[in-house]
């Protein structure tokens, strides 16, 4: 083979990509790297006790991390029983009931826009209105009115998650066959009787991928949480009660986080976050995989 | 050298009159990861002389003529044995990027660059090279190109436009321009009708025929009327095999292999 | 089948239609309102003064957020200008070799990478940037943004790139032109309006994070340029002013709401105006 400049330009060329993708591979490596390593004294130094343990104390050293599971689960939980007859509505809406059209163009608009509200935006403005609210609600059931609390970050955290899972049940339904509907609807069947029996059940893995999606999302929501759920590092099952997340409790100590160990555990919460959200999108995406789903709104659908 | 004294061997068909041979193919196989698409073919090209490769679907020519500029190895496990010889050279030690600038090829379906003007379709060759000539050589080579695809007097005013915007027989055409601006020995053209109406067809039939002269022609094609039409040389090929190879004239005529004898009468496609 | 059953049957059907109408224009309302008290409240403090000034101490009116919007200029740009041409050779990179073992291992670690808490990236450049430099920096900002841009710019130059047609790759190859010139002159400019929507969709994704540069860039109360400093920027004063318990500060906050949603709406609308989408809807 007769060397020239255009192959050994071809092999630079080549050999440049490849370099390419295995420093961009350097990342990811580097980051579960780097959270391992200096959740370490931690995990050293706790063990298991530390996803059980009930005590968060900095003065003492103690650091136990259970209240922010807990925080998490109850927060991401609620929001998504919040969300989902919404997410789920507007889904059945976009792709069952209106074809096209203005009302059709401007809610999806809106679900959109709500995605693209920045969460720091989201926290103002809880802060501002719903807190306050709650606080009336609260005083009216007759307990502490704090106001900030689990729940209020619950209901913003439900605002923010719809359109993920909306968006991915709409694109399941489309992909629902014509013809196993039209099947259905030539032996009598109503159009909602159509969407339960045929639609639904068609759809049922997408719409569980569009679930977990929306709660990797919640999962890792910071800004909005820590303004409204009340920082306060207590383990609690009452919604009511400030507490923290995983999340919140790290962008609310971690520049005051004065020793290695208390460093090292905020770290270990965050390898935590790290490893659930990232096995709860895995799975995610793997179902969507099945569908090969291109969205029209790939920007949504990818996060 | 000793190719020569190859040339004045070689059997074309059945005659042994000693021709202007510029293209040659020995014991030529194609693969795609293990199985055998082309099988050992002897073929010999006579220069400024369009030659035809005819035969049913999945026969393999599309294969065998994208082994001729080296693009079958492009494809996902592709790989070729034997050698195909430019003026005696084998373009399988050649670089590949050489290779086809000598040997050029038309696709079946006209592609022309979309984000390129017609003017600067026909020099793509020198601009995606990065060869800056100056403008009145562009305009000469442009000009030259057009006027060989019987494309000038229809595009002369509107060289600014781009290339999508013209028919798909316009389209066609400016290709076979883009490909002979590279003033290649020889020129593949991948069924390039197929995908065009009659009237269109007709027009670059008539061109490949005034084309000849200025260089070698290889067409692949299912057409059998087309084949007829045009070439000076047929090669029929089966299942990856050279079946029959004569002076078109003679192949349609009296075919000498029952197998040429029912494709050309129909009895498969 | 009996006349009474099928009425019933008619009637759940429209009571389902008439549900789920009403649950979905529900979504419509915090949006409404959200949107409406980011345009009342933020257009009442926003006027020249906010725009052109710096804040002022506690206690005094006034004061503006101009060291945040540049301040978010800045951080933006530099993690743009840092990390995009990464994307788009990564997503070369993957769209060209696509069955290679690193390239499926890469898009699965992009996709983890994705999908990671923005914190959780903020602990992470906090780590590799923060601490040996031994302080805060608008360049630690920038790093935590670029990580962040750097799956969606990659993503998106990879579907651009996967949808250029076969042919326009061969009938380049063809007429004799190298790989490297066929993918930089023939199959990147064709997914150019692909890519460039990609990077800004990613651009409107980071302009309102907030998390990662909370211990990266940190914040400033005054103007800087240098990113080996910390810097001001418009999520952040947001948040610090948000949560401060000053009403002056509050009402800086709606006004930097407003501009900072102006900023990522407006560009997420360039980006469908300047280029139409891939599928053509």
């Amino acid at each position: 083979m007769i060397m020239n400049n255009e192959v050994i330009i071809d092999k630079i060329f080549k050999g440049s990509l490849r370099a390419v993708g295995l420093v961009l591979l350097g990342i990811p490596l580097l980051l579960l790297g780097v959270m391992f390593f200096y959740s370490l004294p931690s995990i050293k130094a706790f063990g298991f006790r530390f996803i059980v343990g009930q005590t968060w104390d900095p003065v003492k050293g103690m650091y136990g991390g259970l209240p922010f599971l807990v925080g998490t689960l109850l927060t991401s939980l609620i929001a998504l029983v919040i969300s989902f007859p919404f997410s789920f509505s507007t889904a059945l809406l976009l792709s069952e009931y209106l074809e096209g059209g203005i009302l059709a163009n401007m809610l999806k608009s809106a679900i959109e826009l709500l995605a693209g509200i920045p969460s720091v935006i989201y926290g103002f403005w809880g802060l501002i209105v719903l807190v306050p609210l709650l606080r009336k609600l609260e005083m009216t059931m007759g307990i502490p009115p704090y106001g900030v609390s689990i729940f209020g970050a619950s209901i913003i955290l439900s605002i923010m998650i719809i359109p993920y899972a909306s968006t991915m049940s709409r694109e399941v339904m489309r992909l629902v066959p014509g013809d196993i509907k039209e099947a259905a609807y030539s032996l009598g069947g109503t159009h909602w009787e159509v969407i339960k029996r045929v639609v639904i059940p068609t759809s049922r893995s997408g719409i569980f991928a569009g679930i977990l999606l929306a709660l990797g999302r919640a999962l890792g929501e910071t800004m909005a949480v820590t303004m409204i759920i009340g920082n306060k590092n207590q383990l609690t099952f009452n919604v009511f009660e400030p507490g923290n997340t995983m999340a919140s409790v790290i962008a609310n100590e971690f520049t005051e986080a004065s020793d290695t160990l208390y460093l090292s555990s905020l770290i270990e919460l965050g390898l935590l976050l790290f490893v659930v959200t990232a096995i709860i999108n895995f799975l995610g995406r793997k179902i969507i995989e099945r569908y090969e789903i291109k969205g029209d709104d790939g920007a949504l659908l990818n996060e | 050298m000793k190719e020569s004294v190859l040339f004045e061997r070689v059997i074309l068909g059945s005659t042994e009159e000693a021709k202007d041979i510029i293209l040659q193919l020995v014991n030529l196989s194609a693969y795609f990861c293990e199985s055998r698409i082309v099988k050992n073919i002897n073929l010999a090209i006579e220069k400024n002389k369009v030659t035809s490769i005819m035969g049913p679907s999945g026969c393999g020519k599309t294969t065998l003529i994208r082994c001729i500029n080296r693009m079958h190895e492009m494809s996902p496990g592709g790989t070729t044995k034997g050698e195909i010889l430019l003026y005696g050279k084998d373009i399988n030690n050649m670089n590949a990027i050489e290779v086809r600038k000598k040997i050029g090829m038309v696709f079946q379906r006209p592609n022309p660059f979309p984000t390129m003007t017609i003017y600067e379709n026909v020099i793509a060759g020198f601009i995606l090279n990065g060869i800056r000539l100056p403008k009145n050589i562009m305009d000469e080579i442009v000009e030259d190109s057009l006027s060989k695809a019987a494309l000038w007097d229809e595009v002369k005013h509107n060289l600014g436009k781009r290339g999508i915007y013209l028919s798909g027989g316009q389209q066609q055409r400016l290709c076979i321009a883009r490909a002979l601006a590279m003033k290649p020995d020889v020129l593949l053209l991948d069924e390039p009708t197929s995908a065009l109406d009659p009237k269109a067809t007709a027009k670059i039939e008539e061109l490949i025929v005034q084309l000849k002269e200025s260089v070698t022609i290889l067409i692949v094609t299912h057409n059998i009327a087309q084949a007829a039409r045009v070439s000076d040389n047929t090669a029929f090929l089966y299942l990856g095999e050279l079946v029959e190879y004569e002076p078109t004239k003679k192949l349609f005529t009296i075919p000498r292999d029952k197998r040429t004898e029912e494709y050309l009468t129909g009895k498969y496609g | 089948m009996s006349d009474v059953l099928i009425k019933k049957r008619i009637l759940k059907d429209h009571l389902a239609k008439l549900i789920i109408l009403a649950i979905s224009i529900i979504v419509v309302v915090p949006l409404v309102l959200i949107l409406g008290y980011l345009i009342i409240n933020g257009l009442a403090s926003i006027n020249l003064d906010f725009i052109t000034n710096i804040p002022k101490p506690v206690g005094e009116t006034g004061g503006g957020i101009l060291n945040a919007i540049l301040g978010s200029g800045i951080i933006i740009l530099t993690a743009l200008i840092l990390f995009v041409p990464l994307g788009i050779g990564g997503g070369i990179y993957v769209s060209e070799f696509s069955d290679t073992l690193l390239s499926r291992i890469l898009r699965l670690s992009i996709d983890v990478l994705q999908g990671t808490p923005s914190i959780v990236i903020g602990i992470f450049t906090w780590v590799i940037c923060v601490v040996p430099m031994g302080r805060f920096s608008a360049l630690s900002g920038s790093l935590a943004l670029g990580v962040m841009v750097l799956p969606i710019v990659l993503k998106s130059t990879e579907e651009t790139l996967k949808l250029i047609p076969m042919e326009l790759r061969e009938a380049a190859t063809a007429l004799g032109v190298p790989y490297y010139r066929v993918v930089l002159k023939v199959v990147v400019p064709a997914g150019l309006k692909g890519i460039a929507s990609g990077v800004l969709l990613g651009t409107t994704r980071i302009s309102g994070e907030t998390a990662p540069l909370l211990f990266t860039a940190f914040g400033n109360p005054y103007m800087s340029f240098n990113i080996l400093k910390p810097m001001s920027s418009l999520p952040l004063v947001i948040y610090v002013y948000a949560t401060s318990p000053y009403d002056e500060w509050h009402k800086l906050a709606w006004g930097a709401s407003l501009i900072l949603i102006l900023l990522v709406f407006g560009i997420n609308m360039a980006a469908r105006i300047f280029f139409s989408r891939r599928d053509g809807r």
